[in-house]
């Protein structure tokens, strides 16, 4: 079992970073790239737990260290072996 | 007084905060290393500047959740008092002994100058050596030093008067043009509920010795170090 983790600045705080690359972005051309939001991205390998724990698991991840809830927001999609697609989980952004 | 500067592995204001501890107020002064999970005996405990894990995350989230940090954690919760400087602030609002977070500066760059902060309680220990409004220079170096927090949790510190140092005009005026990096409420400082533990972005021990031209920031160690050193009656 794999999770992607998704994390962001929250979309109520100023993200001079996103906002940099906007105006880069629309410096070269890209007049349509109205907003940008800067963020990361981890991939974490699971090993053998069912997706339900692994969610529970990243959840418990995100909360204690992936991201710091004060100023950033997370999504969790749990990326097992079957295509089941994404599983979204509490504290999801979108 | 003994007191301890934690080292962890990419701290590099460490030395400065030693000496100044050791040779210019001439107290007992051990370094901890982040593996450490005793604080040998220190009363006083600093975390100090410099690139902790290499900001691997976010700064001061590696630190946090160092072997040393549980022993810090239990001297702050014995109401021991423990100074957070530039990334040694990050370590404390990552590890949650100071609430809020520290994020990339407002203007995206690096900024190392001088900064003017305005004393806002000296009824700390830690402010005993600064006169109430009181306008100190002290530099930064940071490019995450922009304090945020959600609007009712900053109302919340204003209630309980845990900003400490606001950044402000060299005639003490609040003004966003002197705030380096955008930080709500001009914070550059603020201090645990209980007054025991105090986090602030710019860095004193750059400024507590004559030869370097500025002692603004000496009065931050004096104030825990040497009770002698505090203002007492109409001087405070």
């Amino acid at each position: 079992m794999r999770a992607k983790v998704t994390v962001y600045p929250r979309r109520e705080i100023l993200d001079p970073q996103g906002k940099a690359i906007r105006t880069a972005l629309q410096r070269i051309g890209f007049a349509e790239a109205a907003a940008v939001r800067a963020g990361k991205c981890f991939e974490i390998d699971l090993g053998a737990l069912d997706p339900q724990a692994a969610a529970e698991r990243v959840a418990a991840m995100c909360e204690q260290l992936l991201a710091n809830t004060v100023v950033e927001e997370y999504a969790i999609e749990i990326l097992g072996e079957a295509p089941t697609g994404a599983k979204p989980a509490r504290g999801t952004a979108s | 007084m003994r007191c301890g500067v934690v080292l962890f592995p990419g701290s590099n204001c460490d030395h400065d905060v030693y000496h100044v501890l050791k040779h210019v107020l001439e107290q007992d002064v051990v370094y901890l290393w982040h593996e450490e999970t005793t604080l040998k005996s220190c009363d006083f405990i600093v975390l100090p500047g410099g690139w902790s894990y290499g900001d691997y995350l976010r700064g001061g989230a590696m630190a946090a959740l160092s072997p040393v940090m549980q022993s810090v954690r239990e001297h702050a919760a014995r109401g021991g008092p423990v100074l957070g400087i530039c990334n040694g602030f990050q370590v404390l609002t990552e590890a949650r002994l100071l609430p809020g977070a520290l994020r990339r500066n407002r203007g995206l760059k690096f900024e190392c100058r001088d900064t003017f902060l305005r004393v806002e309680r000296n009824d700390l220990d830690f402010t005993s050596c600064y006169r109430q409004g009181q306008v100190l220079r002290l530099p930064i170096a940071h490019g995450e030093g922009n304090y945020e927090h959600f609007p009712e949790e900053l109302e919340r510190l204003e209630a309980n008067r845990q900003i400490v140092f606001r950044y402000v005009s060299p005639a003490g005026e609040e003004d966003d043009a002197w705030n380096p990096n955008g930080s709500a409420r001009a914070i550059a400082g603020i201090v645990n509920e209980a007054g025991n533990v105090l986090g602030l972005m710019p860095h004193p021990e750059r400024c507590a010795e004559e030869v370097l031209g500025n002692m603004d920031g000496l009065g931050l160690f004096q104030g825990i170090v040497q009770p002698a050193a505090r203002l007492v009656g109409a001087a405070r």
